[in-house]
């Protein structure tokens, strides 16, 4: 029988959070190759890059490991003097999945949102919280999140989880 | 089979027999059994003793509301569970039960002594008899009536299971699965809503699954229950059993608890206990069914004595007979219908006394016709029998001949009570329904709906008509609007009960008519040991005290008499003590008022609500990237906020005062390394990153040159000092600001807050980077000796790298943000690197410093280094009332700037004053005394007390390089009383002379930062 | 728990956010020209209305936007919810 959760560390990843003026937001997507959504709580993803919008004046942009020095310097370059701020957060935080037909469920012990597939469907991403925690929830398939969280919360929020899929093992 | 079990019926596997002990003995009942169901199987009558009088109590109910019942649960291995109502408890094989409140056993218990001297004991005793002396109170009152009083114990050993909780929403949430609770969720699914439905039961069927005859559609019930079941499984409903609804919050916000595993044998490993669901409703169905109540009659608690529809609901459901030969006490119809029944179970019923003049009704009639003698107008006036009732005396309402009935059961019914606990926990208002004598939900004050007995409605038909018309009503409104909103519906009328008049005063007939007018007492002969509130011991004659004593509005009766605010929170009790209250003060009952009900409407555990935040989970536990190695390497940790930071790294054989005084000389004659990473960081990057940093700090930035560093002072808008911490320039638009540990999220939640709604015009973006970078604090006057080999791409010479500057490099092959910058006083670099490096470059620094002695230390020695040189830290030196100028920080204030924020409230008059309280250093006479943190500072400790107070001891350290103790303190006027002799008295009553002193007590003019 | 009407990102639950006092309460372009009474006045006096109240609310665990918002102190209803800066509505009483 196929698991019913399975929760995975991610390995690292390019990230940067991208905030800035009306002018900077189309530059910035054709830099990195992912225009970044303007609709709240959406990614837009190009394999295997992926824009999540966090605020209406903020972005998360995931990249593989290795690419940030190149996206950095592309962003900066397509800029010309369009106000705007690009920070380098590869380390900030890291990122799990949980997948199965379970996922929901075990996302749901500790976070609050409505995780039913009309209600939070596949592409949709958000910063909400996890119990004490706070991390961004983007769910990447029917039964699959990313959960990106803060480096030093993440051994809780992977507790937590790993606590919530028991009764599923 | 058992002697009380039927031979045939009910709902019990009788293929199945179960295995169980209450105190001690071994007793069988069947599969379906509730405990208190397989007690009465097994003729068991007495079950607890009451919490004051430790009078002998059986089972009163058969549901949430029984009041006497009362046990505890013992799985072994810490799984012990107090207080839990038999009634609701599933037998499983082995289960071991134990009564409560009672010793040395059930049937000889040395507490009913109380029963003997309960003359002494009325209402509001503790507050009389245990006033004086005062003294007295919390010694010897308190800690005896909390022994003597009742209920079970808390168990001690932590608790071995899990507990799950899961947030969960729906279009249309039902609680309660009866007859009216499945017609609603049926209806709600059907109309395509999504559908929770709970009930608190093993099996779903309320009030049917005891009414072996009814049909619902034309089919029996219970094939119309499990089609029902079946139809929601189909539409994806949420079907939960053994699920209690506890909890109406605000939004439709509802907690329920599901056990999981308490009627097991034998629970999987993995299994939680129990889970919490926390839902969240678009529409909420309240389909909770009412509560019968007792009758306030003579000696109405004796074993034997018990609801009437408790008595049919054993009979029907468990087939259980209750008793050989009954008495039926009423003041309505629907103990009729459990009369005939037991009737027709072979249960003699010796009389029905109905105090009603002349009983109306289709029942009365089949009851006369069956046989039964009805005796209207009439009441027990007493009852006989020490652990099981045998006898009950009969009399006429108001006062005639005694009729003395041997029984061994009394039915009693005083009507029903529509369960509205989570109507009014909703804050919705209830509404007195004079035909009815009980509340109902009146106003909505959120998008719920009542149904069926809940709301008064106690006709089958008629609950599932309202079922069905609530659910579809509900599934509608959850399409139309959003969550948020409320809807306030208005009243709905309620339904009369079907089936004959009620007498206006239910119940006890001795509660005279005759009472004069408000503020007067009752002038008529109260009965004795007439219990109201069974669980709390609570009689007519108590309450008839409290009103003679002057109390009048039934919040008060109830905290003086404690009726209603046990465990059941008064399920059974309430409405008999309200009806008596108004009575007795000639008012109806709205004009007394009602209680509100609170969550939850049944104990629920610790454990639900606590679910997995224990132990490891309890919170977070912040590591910074180089806790390992610390960890690895001996040292002792503290906990600051959620971090875990090092707080000193002992070597062998060496306290923590000795590693700290090492570690102390180390940095100060060659090369300490720290762990800084947990400092909050938040790149500020725009156009006008700088105007930004001039409003938000007290000090200017305008002119601070790219690569160049500077300490950043944060005020509140009232001019108190917030934060701190250095700031570095990257860039003509980027700045890398630190803050305290603690203060990082507030710090950005408060430059967020000015960004984003008073200079919205800037062009500036804030971003947290406190996790991006691992941070390693070199200190020393070894300190560029130390990294000089690791540095790449970086001039740090003396002169190229100045203090406070930071370059960009590689530090041990890693990209880094080099800072030149200094805590401690001496020559300091801190290496900020990705995180993910954060370990190596360390161990790198540590490796490349052992030439040099390099002393890995703790945030004790960074403290004490820190003090040496008159460091501040936020939230230690300071307070929320201390400004910049109380620190002698006038320096870090941009004079010119027109404003930044907290600059006009340094301007009160009140900032302007000479006695403010002003940092100074304080040196004990005795320098081997390290005086208090946080004692205060006097002129004169022998001053009669209440002395003034000038200050406080802020921090306090031995110190190293000094040789002796140094304390930093706040004092009134500080820094005009440089010299003079203060003292600081300690808790023993002593008290130690000091000096004051200048703040700074190492290097005062700053030579060694240049080294 | 409340349900909170973030203008973004629409019904969140009440733990995503922080709230953050009363609303339309303007910091002076020029602090410096005021009086200690009406600084005082600005820092510290607060109305606190049985009924319609105006406020502030932080999605701090969502999209990180203040916002005001009105609501009901009595039965908790959040009959609006604007971004900062916009007017005050009408809101009929």
């Amino acid at each position: 029988m196929a698991e019913l959760v399975t929760i995975t560390t991610l390995p690292p990843a390019t990230r940067f959070v991208v905030r800035g003026g009306e002018a900077a937001i189309p530059l910035i997507g054709r830099a990195f190759g992912v225009a970044l959504p303007r609709d709240a709580c959406r990614a837009a993803s190009v394999p295997p890059r992926a824009a999540l919008w966090l605020g209406p004046d903020e972005w998360l942009l995931l990249a593989p490991d290795g690419d940030g020095e190149r996206i950095a310097s592309e962003i900066g370059a397509a800029l010309t003097g369009a106000p705007a701020s690009v920070v380098d957060i590869s380390d900030r935080q890291v990122a799990l999945s949980v997948g199965g037909p379970r996922a929901a469920t075990v996302v749901n012990a500790f976070n609050p949102l409505d995780l039913h597939p009309e209600a939070f469907p596949v592409g949709m991403c958000t910063r909400t919280v996890f119990a004490k925690a706070e991390i961004v929830l983007w769910r990447t398939a029917a039964d699959g999140f990313r959960i990106e969280v803060w480096r030093s919360f993440a051994p809780y929020v992977e507790g937590l989880l790993r606590e919530a899929a028991e009764e599923y093992a | 089979m058992t002697p009380f079990r039927t031979p045939a019926g009910g709902r019990i596997d009788r293929g199945k027999p179960i295995r169980f002990t209450f105190d001690g003995m071994a007793y069988t009942g069947q599969a379906g059994d509730t405990l208190a169901s397989a007690l009465l199987a097994n003729g068991v009558h007495l079950v607890g003793r009451s919490f004051k009088y430790h009078r002998p109590r059986g089972i009163v109910a058969a549901g949430a509301e029984e009041p006497n019942a009362l046990v505890t649960v013992d799985r072994g291995g810490g799984r012990e569970v107090p207080n839990l109502r038999a009634t609701q408890v599933e037998i499983y094989e082995g289960l071991t039960a134990i009564s409560q409140n009672r010793w040395p056993s059930l049937k000889r218990d040395l507490g009913a002594v109380n029963d003997l001297l309960s003359p002494l004991f009325p209402a509001g005793f503790y507050y009389k008899t245990f006033k004086w002396p005062r003294s007295f109170w919390a010694k010897v009152y308190e800690p005896a009536i909390r022994r003597s009083a009742g209920l079970g114990r808390a168990p001690k050993a932590p608790d071995p299971d899990r507990y799950a909780q899961l947030y969960a929403h729906c279009d249309v949430l039902v609680i309660g699965g009866g007859p009216t609770g499945i017609a609603a969720a049926l209806a709600a699914a059907e109309a395509g809503a999504r559908v929770i439905l709970c009930d608190e039961q093993p099996e779903f069927g309320g009030s049917l699954l005891h009414d072996p005859g009814a049909t619902i559609d034309g089919k029996a019930a219970t094939e119309w229950i499990a089609e029902s079941l079946a139809a929601l499984g189909r539409r994806d409903a949420v079907v939960l059993p053994r699920t209690t609804g506890f909890g109406y919050f605000a939004h439709n916000f509802v907690g329920l608890a599901e056990r999981i595993t308490d009627h097991l044998a034998a629970p999987g490993a993995r299994q939680p206990r129990e889970r919490l669901w926390q839902v969240r409703a678009k529409e909420v169905v309240l389909a909770a069914g009412a509560i019968e109540r007792p009758l306030a009659f003579p000696q109405n608690d004796r074993p034997g004595i018990m609801l009437a529809e408790a008595a049919r609901t054993y009979l029907n459901r468990y087939g259980v007979r209750p008793g050989t030969r009954a008495v039926v006490i009423t003041d309505g119809d629907s103990a009729y219908r459990a009369a005939l029944d037991l009737a027709a179970a072979g249960i003699a019923i010796a009389a029905i006394a109905d105090t009603r003049a002349a009983p109306p009704g289709p029942l009365v009639d089949a009851a006369r016709a069956a046989g039964i003698v009805v005796h209207p107008a009439t009441t027990i006036i007493g009852t006989e029998g020490r652990r099981r009732v045998h006898s009950a005396r009969l009399a006429p309402v108001g006062g005639g001949p005694e009729d003395h009935v041997s029984c061994d059961l009394i039915l009693m019914s005083g009507g029903w009570t529509p369960a509205v606990h989570l109507f009014s926990q909703s804050r919705g208002k209830l509404r007195y329904d004079e035909a009815l004598g009980a509340f109902v939900p009146g106003t909505s004050a959120q998008r719920e709906r009542s149904a069926g007995g809940c709301r008064g409605t106690y006709e089958l038909d008629a609950c599932i008509g309202e079922g069905h018309a609530a659910g579809r009503e509900a599934a509608a409104a959850a399409r139309r609007s959003p969550a948020v909103s409320a809807t306030v519906s208005g009243d709905a009328p309620a339904a009369p009960l079907p089936g004959g008049e009620r007498s206006s005063q239910p119940g006890d007939a001795e509660r005279g008519r005759d009472v004069a007018g408000e503020g007067a007492l009752p002038r008529r002969k109260i009965p004795k040991r007439a219990f109201v509130d069974f669980q709390n011991d609570v009689t007519v004659k108590d309450l008839a005290l409290a009103l003679r004593e002057g109390f009048r509005s039934i919040e008060h009766v109830k905290r003086y008499t404690t009726t209603g605010m046990a465990t059941d929170q008064g399920k059974t009790s309430n409405m008999t003590a309200l009806e008596f209250v108004a009575t007795s003060l000639g008012k109806a009952v709205p004009a007394v008022g009602t209680t509100t009900f609170r969550q939850p409407y049944t104990p629920v555990t610790f454990g639900v609500i606590a679910g997995a935040a224990r132990g490891d989970l309890f919170e977070p536990v912040r590591r910074t990237p180089i806790h390992s190695w610390a960890a690895e390497n001996g040292a002792v940790f503290e906990d600051v906020g959620l971090w875990k930071r090092a707080w000193y790294f002992p070597k062998a054989g060496e306290d923590m005062h000795e590693a700290v005084a090492r570690e102390c000389r180390a940095v100060r004659e060659g090369a300490g390394i720290f762990d800084a990473s947990t400092l909050g960081k938040i790149e500020v990057v725009g156009p006008d990153a700088a105007e930004f940093m001039n409003r938000l700090y007290t000090n200017a930035w305008t002119k601070l040159e790219p690569g160049r560093c500077r300490y950043g002072l944060m005020l509140t808008e009232a001019g108190f000092i917030m934060d701190d911490g250095v700031v570095g320039r990257l860039a003509p638009d980027r700045f890398h600001v630190t803050t305290t540990t603690g203060g990082a999220p507030r710090v950005l939640h408060h430059m967020e807050d000015y960004l984003q709604t008073e200079f919205p015009d800037l062009k500036v973006w804030l971003t947290s980077t406190t996790e991006q970078w691992a941070v390693i604090a070199v200190q020393g006057p070894k300190a560029r000796d130390v990294i000089v080999s690791l540095v790449d791409g970086i001039d740090i010479a003396r002169d190229a790298m100045p203090h406070m500057s930071v370059r960009l490099g590689k530090v041990a092959g890693v990209p880094a943000r080099l800072f030149r910058v200094s805590f401690t006083g001496e020559l300091g670099f801190e290496i900020n690197v990705p995180a993910r490096h954060g370990r190596a470059v360390w161990e790198a620094v540590h490796a490349a410093g052992q030439a040099h002695g390099i002393a890995p230390y703790g945030t004790e020695t960074m403290h004490v280094l820190r003090a040496e040189k008159g460091y501040i830290i936020v939230g230690q030196e300071s307070d929320g009332t201390v400004i910049p100028a109380d620190l002698g920080l006038d320096g870090m204030i941009g004079k010119t700037k027109p404003d930044f924020v907290g600059k006009r409230s340094l301007a009160r008059p009140d900032m302007q004053l000479a006695d403010r309280k002003q940092l100074v250093g304080l040196l004990a006479t005795d320098p081997k005394v390290t005086l208090e943190e946080g004692a205060q500072v006097v002129e004169d400790p022998n001053a009669p007390v209440p002395m003034r107070m000038l200050g406080h001891v802020t921090s306090s350290y031995a110190s190293a390089a000094l040789g002796r103790s140094i304390a930093l303190a706040l004092v009134s006027g500080g820094r005009a009383r440089k010299g003079m002799k203060l003292f600081v008295p300690a808790l023993d009553g002593t008290a130690q002379e000091a000096t004051v002193t200048d703040p700074v007590f190492y290097d005062p003019e700053g030579k060694r930062l240049d080294g | 728990m409340l349900i909170v009407p973030c203008p973004h990102c629409g019904d969140r639950p009440e733990i995503e956010f922080r709230y953050a006092g009363p609303a339309h309460i303007e910091r002076a372009q020029r602090p410096a020209e005021l009086s200690d009474e009406d600084w005082a006045s600005y820092l510290y006096l607060r109305d606190n209305p049985k009924g319609l109240h105006f406020e502030r609310w932080r999605h701090i665990h969502g999209c990180g936007r203040f916002f005001n918002a009105a609501r009901d102190t009595v039965s908790d209803r959040f009959v609006a919810s604007y971004k900062a800066g916009q007017k005050r509505p009408e809101i009929p009483r």
